[in-house]
C-alpha cells in the first residue's frame, strides 16, 4: 500500500509488481524459517537473477537492466517489506557492486558486472574492521606494493554478503602515514590465496544474511585489481555509500511498510470490549503516526534516487537524510506494531518482532544515524558558507 | 522439437460466482489469469525446449482480452504465440472448442508435441486437451507428471489416483500435465518488457480453415441448461452422551427420515 502517487512509469511499476510478486509468492513462505535457522537465502537469490533483478543497478552495456538508482530501491523496497535479511543480502551485492560502478575501469566492469547483474556472482563491500567503525580513517589492513602487486594483510569484520559472495570490493591502507589519502580500494575475487573467511556472526536481526570476517594472509592482488587511483581508497568508500545509501532507505521504508500492514490486518480484525480494536482512537493515532512519517520517508528516498538518476554529483546530503529518516522512522513504526499486536507481537508466530528486529540494524549499518547526522550538519554548515 | 502449447484464461479465484440469471460466470472485479496448469505446461514445454532445443508457440482460444495471458506466456519465455479469436467462437463447449483449436494447431503445423493443463479451474472438464488429440488422430498421454523425449518417442509417467504409470508414446502427441510435474517460473523483467512491446498475432475462423458448422454454439452438441451453486452441506447433527442411547436415537433419526 503506498498512498501518494509517484507517477511511476511503467518499467517502475513492472519491477515494483515482479519484486512484489516474488516476495509474496517466494520469500513470504519461508522467511520464518530463514529467520530461525539462520540460512542464506540462495534459492530466493536465484530467482532474484531468473527475474532479473540483479541488474537493476547495472548498465545495460555491462548485462544490465540499466543503471537506475530508483529502480534498486522499488526492487529492495518490495523485498523487504516481506524480510529485511533477504533484502539486505540483495541489497549488499549492489554495494559491493558501486565501487566498481562508480571507479572501475571499462576492462574492470566488463571483468565483473555481466556475472552480477545476471545473478551469477553475487559481490560484497569490505571497509569494516574491529577498529574501523565510524571511524574509517582507523583501518589496520594494509596493501604493500610488491612489484605488480600489492600484498594485503589484515581482517575485515561484518562484511555482509561474506563467504557467499564471489567478488569482494576491499579498502586497505597502501600508505599508513598519509593516514586518510593512504587508503586504496581493490577488486578481490573469493579464492585468491591468502584470502579466507573468519567467523559468521549470530545476529539479532537480518538472521539470514550472511556476515562474516575478510582474512586476508599476505593475499597477493594485482595492481590491475585496483579502483580508481592509490590513495582515492576513502572517496571510493564515501562515494559508495553515497549512492547506496537511498538504498538502506528503501529497505526501512520496505520493512515499515510491512509492519503498517501486519499492525492494521490485525487492528481490524481484533475485537475487544466488544469492537475491533482498530475503532479505537488510542489505535487509531498510532497507525497516523505510523503511516505518516512512513511516507514522508518514501518520499525522501524515492526523491535522493530520482536525483542520483537524474545525473547530479550533488546528492550526500540528501542520501544521508533519506538513511537517516527512514531508518529512524522504521525502528518506530516496527516497535508500534508490535505494541498494536501486544502480547501476540512479542511472539515468534507472528511476524512483527522480527520486523523490529531487523528494522535496529538500519540505523546502524552504512554510517549510524549519528554519523548520518554528523553528515547532514557538516554539508548544512558548508552550504551556509557557500551563500555569504 | 516444437512445442505448442494451449492455454486458456480464467478468473484468478477458485470459488467462481454464477450470476443465476444468465447462467454465466461472474467476471467483473475478478482479474483473469492464466489456468494454473496451462502455467505447468508452458514451463513443461520451456525445460524441454532448454533440453532439446526448438520452439514454444502458445496459444489460446477466447476473446481479444485472452491476449493479456498469451504476453504472460511470452514473459516467462514462449518465442511465439497465436490468439484464436472470432466471434463465430462464441458459446463453444469442448468439443467446438477442441476442434477448433486443432484446426489452429494444423494450420500451424510443424510441431512434435502438443502440451495442455490437464484441466482448467473454471470448467474443469479436463476434456479440451484429448479433444484435440482426436481431431488430430495422434495419440494423447494425460495426467502427465514426467515428461522425457527419446528421439522420435515420448516418455511420459501419468500420475493415477493409486499409482503412477509410464507410457510411450510415438510424437506427435498431445500431453496433458498436472501441477506436480513442475513449479513454474516467474515471469522475468526482460521477458515483460519483450511482452510489453509484443504484437498478438490473431487467427480467425477463416484463417484456421475452419468448417462452420463445428464452431461456436451451433458446432456444440452440448449446451448449458443451468448453471447454478448447489447449497452448501448442512453442518450436520452430533450425537454426544451414553453410547447405548445414542444408538436408539440414532435409529429414531434415521427411521424419522424414512432412510430406513
Amino acid at each position: 500500500m503506498v498512498m501518494l502517487d509517484y507517477r511511476l512509469n511503467e518499467e517502475e511499476q513492472m519491477i515494483r509488481d515482479l519484486a512484489r510478486k516474488i516476495s509474496e509468492e517466494k520469500i513470504k513462505p519461508v522467511r520464518e524459517e530463514l529467520d530461525e535457522k539462520e540460512e542464506f537465502p540462495w534459492d530466493l537469490m536465484k530467482a532474484f537473477a531468473e527475474a532479473d533483478l540483479c541488474g537493476l543497478y547495472i548498465p545495460e552495456e555491462y548485462g544490465g537492466m540499466g543503471q537506475k538508482v530508483l529502480n534498486f530501491c522499488l526492487a529492495t523496497e518490495e523485498i523487504s517489506r516481506v524480510c529485511g535479511g533477504v533484502g539486505v543480502t540483495f541489497a549488499a551485492s549492489a554495494l559491493g557492486t558501486a565501487p566498481i560502478l562508480i571507479f572501475g575501469t571499462d576492462e574492470q566492469k566488463k571483468k565483473y558486472l555481466p556475472d552480477i547483474a545476471s545473478g551469477k556472482k553475487l559481490a560484497a563491500f569490505g571497509l569494516t574492521e574491529a577498529n574501523a567503525g565510524s571511524d574509517a580513517g582507523g583501518i589496520e589492513t594494509t596493501a604493500v606494493k610488491d612489484g605488480d602487486h600489492y600484498i594485503v594483510n589484515g581482517t575485515k569484520q561484518w562484511i555482509t554478503n561474506g563467504g557467499e559472495a564471489e567478488t569482494y570490493t576491499l579498502v586497505a591502507m597502501t600508505d599508513k602515514k598519509k593516514g586518510s589519502r593512504g587508503a586504496s580500494a581493490f577488486i578481490v575475487e573469493k579464492g585468491t590465496p591468502g584470502f579466507t573467511f573468519g567467523k559468521k556472526e549470530k545476529k539479532m536481526g537480518i538472521r539470514c544474511s550472511a556476515t562474516r570476517e575478510l582474512v586476508f594472509q599476505d593475499c597477493k592482488i594485482h595492481k590491475s585489481q585496483m579502483l580508481g587511483r592509490e590513495g582515492m581508497g576513502f572517496i571510493v568508500a564515501m562515494k559508495t555509500l553515497d549512492m547506496t545509501r537511498p538504498g538502506i532507505g528503501a529497505q526501512a521504508v520496505g520493512i515499515a511498510q510491512g509492519a503498517l500492514d501486519e499492525a492494521l490486518k490485525y487492528a481490524r480484525e481484533r475485537v475487544q470490549f466488544g469492537k475491533p480494536i482498530v475503532s479505537f482512537q488510542a489505535i487509531q493515532h498510532m497507525l497516523a503516526d505510523m503511516a505518516t512519517p512512513l511516507e514522508a520517508a518514501r518520499a525522501l528516498v524515492y526523491s535522493t534516487a530520482r536525483l542520483i538518476d537524474s545525473g547530479s554529483k550533488d546528492y550526500t546530503l540528501p542520501a544521508s537524510m533519506a538513511k537517516l529518516f527512514a531508518s529512524d522512522t522504521a525502528m518506530k513504526v516496527t516497535t508500534d506494531a508490535v505494541q498494536i499486536l501486544a502480547g501476540y507481537g512479542y511472539m515468534r508466530e507472528y511476524p512483527v518482532e522480527k520486523m523490529m528486529r531487523d528494522a535496529k540494524i538500519t540505523q546502524i549499518y552504512e554510517g549510524t544515524n549519528q554519523i548520518q547526522r554528523n553528515q547532514i550538519a557538516l554539508n548544512l554548515i558548508k552550504l551556509a558558507a557557500k551563500k555569504k | 522439437m516444437n512445442i505448442i502449447v494451449c492455454i486458456k484464461q480464467v478468473p484468478e479465484t477458485t470459488e467462481v460466482k454464477i450470476n443465476p440469471e444468465t447462467n454465466t460466470l461472474i467476471r467483473e472485479g475478478v482479474p483473469a489469469v492464466v489456468n494454473p496448469f496451462d502455467e505447468n505446461a508452458i514451463e513443461a514445454a520451456l525445460k524441454i525446449k532448454e533440453k532439446h532445443g526448438g520452439k514454444v508457440t502458445v496459444i489460446t482460444m477466447g476473446p481479444p482480452q485472452a491476449a493479456e495471458a498469451l504476453k504472460t506466456a511470452i514473459a516467462m519465455g514462449a518465442d511465439d504465440v497465436v490468439l484464436v479469436s472470432d466471434r463465430a467462437f462464441a458459446g463453444s463447449d469442448t468439443w467446438a472448442t477442441s476442434y477448433t483449436l486443432a484446426q489452429t494447431i494444423k494450420k500451424l503445423g510443424d510441431y512434435q508435441l502438443i502440451l495442455c493443463g490437464k484441466q482448467a479451474i473454471d470448467g474443469d472438464t479436463a476434456q479440451v486437451g484429448p479433444g484435440i488429440a482426436e481431431w488430430l488422430k495422434i495419440p494423447q498421454v494425460t495426467f502427465a507428471v514426467k515428461v522425457e523425449i527419446d528421439g522420435t518417442k515420448v516418455k511420459v509417467e501419468r500420475m493415477l489416483e493409486e499409482v503412477n504409470e509410464v507410457v510411450e508414446a510415438p510424437l506427435p502427441a498431445v500431453i496433458t500435465v498436472v501441477k506436480q510435474i513442475n513449479e513454474p517460473r516467474m515471469p522475468s523483467l526482460r521477458g515483460m518488457m519483450k511482452a510489453k512491446k509484443a504484437e498478438v498475432k490473431t487467427m480467425k475462423a477463416a484463417d484456421i480453415g475452419a468448417d462452420k458448422k463445428n464452431l461456436g454454439l451451433d458446432g456444440s452438441p452440448t449446451q448449458v441448461v443451468k448453471i447454478f451453486t448447489p447449497p452448501p452441506k448442512g453442518g450436520g447433527e452430533i450425537l454426544s452422551g451414553d453410547p447405548a442411547e445414542n444408538v436408539a436415537k440414532l435409529i429414531g433419526k434415521i427411521k424419522e427420515r424414512k432412510i430406513i
